[in-house]
């Protein structure tokens, strides 16, 4: 259909079919006010403050709710519109307090704004006003619905969006209010949006709560660093502190929310674990020292053990570093003569990694998961893995894609599954094996692969989808058998013409594999003259000395126990850390204080191949400093070249400069199957809020966590599994994974476990004496 | 997502198979649909009052989110989300009715029981509910007892009334 033409305010606009007033004069620049609609979220029109004149009609209208007819004219500052909009603002403020002295929202509230704009300086109203009773929505989420004015955007937000729906409105007329009814915590991962949605003070944010005003805050946009989509934000600081961080806009990304992980992780920031100044070890005593002291040191120690070999240096980095930091990294270890750089720290499987391309992603946009028609998640945790990236399946299961998911957790999660295998981890790849059977037909390699019926169903849908998308998670990325996984995936991939895409660990793993982190490739996928170890061999086969960049060994490896062995061994190791850590402190030497992500520059690159660059915004905490900064004084204190960079900028330039190396295509022959490994397997997934250090550290997280997961230091199995070891709830079982020896914990019973396997959630302390995450495991009484 | 492994439904078979009956009226991909007579069996069979699990057990019958029928609960008159007695009398003071002496009447049901509106005589026989308009302006003053409609009420029917309720 043709565009419509229309005039609002004299101004001639082009309108689409069925779209509304407000939408167009949104387009044009043309305000209205507005409390109820938000072009995200259904329209509701319950408000009435986006009352305008419209010519022919005996009374105004709500823009947001009347759509555009050809030849329409629109009046929004009109005699009649204002007035409507003034009658409008004075019942909305009958109920709304005048508490706004002491309110958080002061500053940057809408009704506020609204009323200074439209509303009358005086009240008739004399009567009292009602008063609502607060609840406790959980840690996250400060509430005083005395100041509601019942817009419904937060209970629409949980409905339409998250696809939870926690918060209603009940009972009626003046009686109506926005709960939860029976009193509990939010338990949406996305659940702080409707902080930002809240026209009034009624919800904000308890973290951020009477610590500043809004104008006294810088905004700087900036790019959340919990997962591989690169969430855009905005961080407001005060005089160089962090004091909240709220979302930007990005409709490639993130669209107007962001998770509450990406939102409140910014408390760890200020978390007393925050290293403020360098230490190092002298006669086994910690000392704190300064920045020269403690750099020559590190020089120096790393110099005396790697003099005879300098393959004895390991070098292991977060892939939450920034693209400069990692880029520097692996030109000091390797000019140091090393090989052995990874950023892969709970990876266990590497067999296929010369077939990964350069950089590892999504490779699609995220429009195309909300477009696509088949989706099948391979190992993902989707909504608690990458959140933002759940949004979009939902929004493809809510245009009737079919989502397929092999999990080996059955969450219950915001969108429709229409078929779900739960399997054990030991059994992951075979079921993988059946759905390309299925597709592709018998193969002599896959002579015992049963098929179930499942399994089928799966292959069907995936075959008569015209744009299919498989998602591969870090559930498939930390699997023993994770090349398998890979190779089976493109093979189904491959038969049915689906695109696949990697959601890696980390926010920057992309930038990590560009900038040659990674022990096989050097930055740009170059060559390297001899393959080094990775991060799993780089602790079984113990280094004389280490590098540890932003690494918490025993929260962010695979295998806790062997790092904490082959530290113990070390001869020498330099830590670059944000906050302290207990095997840090027991077993480095050099510990160097650096700058968290609001505190330097550098650029992350997200799934999707963006490449985002950051300014750092905030002082930097105590005498830390930005990474990269350390890292070229280390190397010129080791004498090496080329680290005479004045800015991030000027490494990102020297990466940009490499010209990209050209990778030989994957081969993709039929995979084979392996034998099973285990009877009983464990789940070591990372929890909601247990990812990177700075998530770790943030106290509101933590708090929501254990109230959305319960208890996590525990062997969570399925009731059946339960009945057979004979095990009742709360017994305490040692597990036990390998040579090593095991861990004590609570039975909890959870339907979510498939029979053959146990959750026991990686990235905690209570767990950290196991040794794979999804390795086989004993359980005894 | 603890929620999902906590559910369970408490409804008894007799309305479970009351429901799925009623359920046969709308699309099969629609089962909210039936969402406020499902309420009813469950509220007739437990008294005339509805319990937060009784709710959560209709919720999760019919595949619906909890709060949404916190919300219906909470809307409508017809569910009580506290014990009432025997006979739940709700009395209409809405215009037709005020304007034929429906104030009169209320009085008099609250000097008869010995209760105020929203309360229910210590022997737990009656309930007394002030209500808006049940359509039967007609026939005003009028009141709903359980499911019957009482019209044209005067103090003398009033006391007949309560006289027959058992």
């Amino acid at each position: 259909m043709s565009d419509i033409e229309i005039e609002i305010d004299g101004k001639p606009l082009k309108a689409k079919p069925n779209s509304m007033v407000m939408q167009v004069a949104d387009e044009a620049g043309i305000y209205i006010p507005r409390f109820c609609y938000h072009k995200h979220l259904s329209v509701a029109a319950n408000c009435r403050m986006c009352l305008v004149e419209v010519e022919k009609s005996p009374k105004p209208l709500p823009a947001c709710a009347t759509p555009v007819t050809p030849g329409m004219k629109v009046l929004t500052r009109s005699p009649k519109a204002m007035a409507a909009q003034k009658a409008v603002m004075e019942f909305l403020l009958i109920n709304h307090p005048l508490d706004c002295p002491i309110c958080d929202q002061g500053g940057e509230c809408e009704l506020q704004d609204l009323s200074m704009g439209y509303g009358s300086a005086e009240s008739y109203f004399t009567e009292g006003k009602r008063a609502v009773k607060d609840q406790d929505i959980g840690p996250l989420i400060a509430t005083d619905m005395t100041r509601c004015i019942q817009c419904t955007r937060c209970v629409r937000f949980g409905t339409e969006v998250a696809g939870q729906r926690e918060l209603g409105a009940v009972n009626r007329g003046e009686h109506m209010k926005i709960t939860t009814y029976i009193e509990r915590a939010l338990h949406s991962e996305l659940s702080g949006n409707i902080i930002d949605l809240c026209p009034v003070g009624a919800l904000t944010s308890k973290p951020f709560r009477f610590t500043a005003r809004p104008w006294e805050l810088t905004q700087y946009p900036s790019v959340a660093v919990h997962d591989c989509l690169g969430s855009n934000i905005y961080v407001h600081t005060r005089r160089g502190d962090v004091m909240r961080v709220v979302p930007r806009e990005n409709e490639a990304i993130n669209l107007t929310w962001i998770s509450d992980r990406d939102r409140f992780s910014y408390e760890g920031l200020h978390h007393i674990d925050r290293l403020a100044k360098p230490w190092i070890r002298v006669d086994r005593r910690w000392q704190e020292t300064d920045w020269s002291t403690a750099l020559t040191f590190a020089a120096r120690g790393l110099q005396r053990v790697i003099v005879s070999d300098p393959k004895q240096l390991g070098a292991l980095a977060s892939p939450n570093a920034t693209l400069e930091e990692l880029y520097l990294l692996q030109k000091l270890v390797r000019q140091l003569g090393s090989p052995s750089i990874d950023h892969r720290l709970r990876q266990v499987d590497f067999a296929d990694q010369d077939d990964m391309p350069m950089m590892p992603g999504l490779t699609m946009a995220m429009k195309d998961i909300e477009q696509s028609d088949a989706i099948l998640l391979v190992g993902s945790r989707i909504q608690q893995d990458q959140p933002i990236a759940a949004l979009r399946v939902r929004q493809a299961a809510l245009n009737q894609a079919h989502v397929l998911a092999v999990n080996m957790m059955d969450d219950d999660v915001c969108f429709q599954q229409t078929v779900k295998r739960i399997v054990a981890p030991h059994q992951f790849v075979n079921t993988l094996a059946a759905i390309a059977k299925a597709l592709i037909g018998e193969q002599p390699e896959w002579a015992e692969i049963e098929v179930t019926e499942h399994d089928s169903i799966i292959a069907t849908h995936l075959q008569n989808s015209k744009k299919a998308v498989i998602l591969v998670g870090l559930a498939a990325f930390n699997h023993p058998e994770a090349s398998h996984i890979r190779r089976f995936t493109q093979c189904i991939a491959k038969a049915c013409g689906a695109k696949v895409g990697f959601l890696t660990d980390g926010c920057n793993a992309a930038g990590a594999w560009l900038a040659g982190a990674i022990p096989h490739r050097a930055a740009q996928a170059h060559p390297v003259s001899e393959v080094g170890l990775n991060a799993n061999t780089m602790w079984h086969e113990a280094r004389k000395a280490y590098v540890l960049f932003n690494v918490e060994p025993d929260l962010d490896c695979a295998n806790p126990v062997a790092a904490a062995h082959a530290l113990e061994q070390a001869e020498f190791t330099v830590a670059f850390s944000v906050f302290q850590n207990p095997l840090l402190s027991d077993y480095a030497h050099v510990i160097l204080p650096i700058a968290a992500f609001t505190e330097t520059s550098g650029t992350f690159i997200n799934a999707m191949g963006d490449w985002q660059t950051i300014k750092g915004m905030a002082s930097p905490y105590g005498e830390a400093r930005p990474a990269w900064k350390v890292l070229r004084t280390l190397a010129n204190l080791l004498h090496l070249e080329g680290f005479d960079h004045d800015s991030t900028e000027a490494v990102r330039q020297e990466v940009e400069s490499i010209s990209v190396h050209p990778l030989q295509e994957n081969t993709g022959s039929v995979p084979v199957l392996k034998a099973s490994y285990a009877a009983l397997s464990r789940i070591g997934d990372i929890p909601l809020y247990a990812g990177d250090s700075l998530v770790r550290h943030a106290k509101a997280l933590q708090a929501t966590q254990s109230i959305i997961e319960g208890e996590l230091a525990a062997v969570r199995m399925h009731p059946a599994l339960a009945a057979a070891l004979s095990l009742k709830p709360l017994d305490k079982v040692t597990v036990k994974q390998g040579r090593y020896h095991g861990i004590r914990l609570p039975v909890i019973l959870d339907q979510r476990v498939p029979e053959q396997a146990v959750y026991i959630p990686a990235a905690l302390a209570a767990t950290n004496g196991l040794s794979e995450l999804f390795g086989s495991i004993e359980i005894q009484k | 997502m603890t929620e999902a492994t906590q559910r369970k439904t408490s409804l008894s078979p007799r309305v479970c198979s009351a429901i799925d009956r009623w359920l046969t009226r709308y699309p099969a991909d629609q089962k909210r649909s039936g969402v406020m007579q499902a309420l009813m069996f469950a509220q007739e069979e437990n008294g005339g009052w509805l319990t937060t699990s009784l709710m959560d057990a209709v919720a999760d019958y019919l595949d619906m989110p909890r709060i949404a029928v916190y919300e219906i609960v909470s809307f409508y008159t017809l569910y009580n989300i506290h014990p009432v007695g025997r006979h739940v009398i709700y009395v209409c003071t809405n215009i037709s009715c005020m304007l034929n002496g429906s104030d009169r009447i209320l009085s008099h049901f609250k000097k008869r029981l010995e209760i105020d509106c929203n309360e229910t005589t210590i022997d737990g026989k009656f309930t007394l509910r002030e209500t808006e308009c049940l359509a039967a302006c007609t026939a005003a003053p009028m009141c709903q007892i359980n499911k019957k409609y009482y019209e044209n009420l005067t103090t003398e029917k009033v006391d007949a009334i309560l006289a027959e309720l058992e």
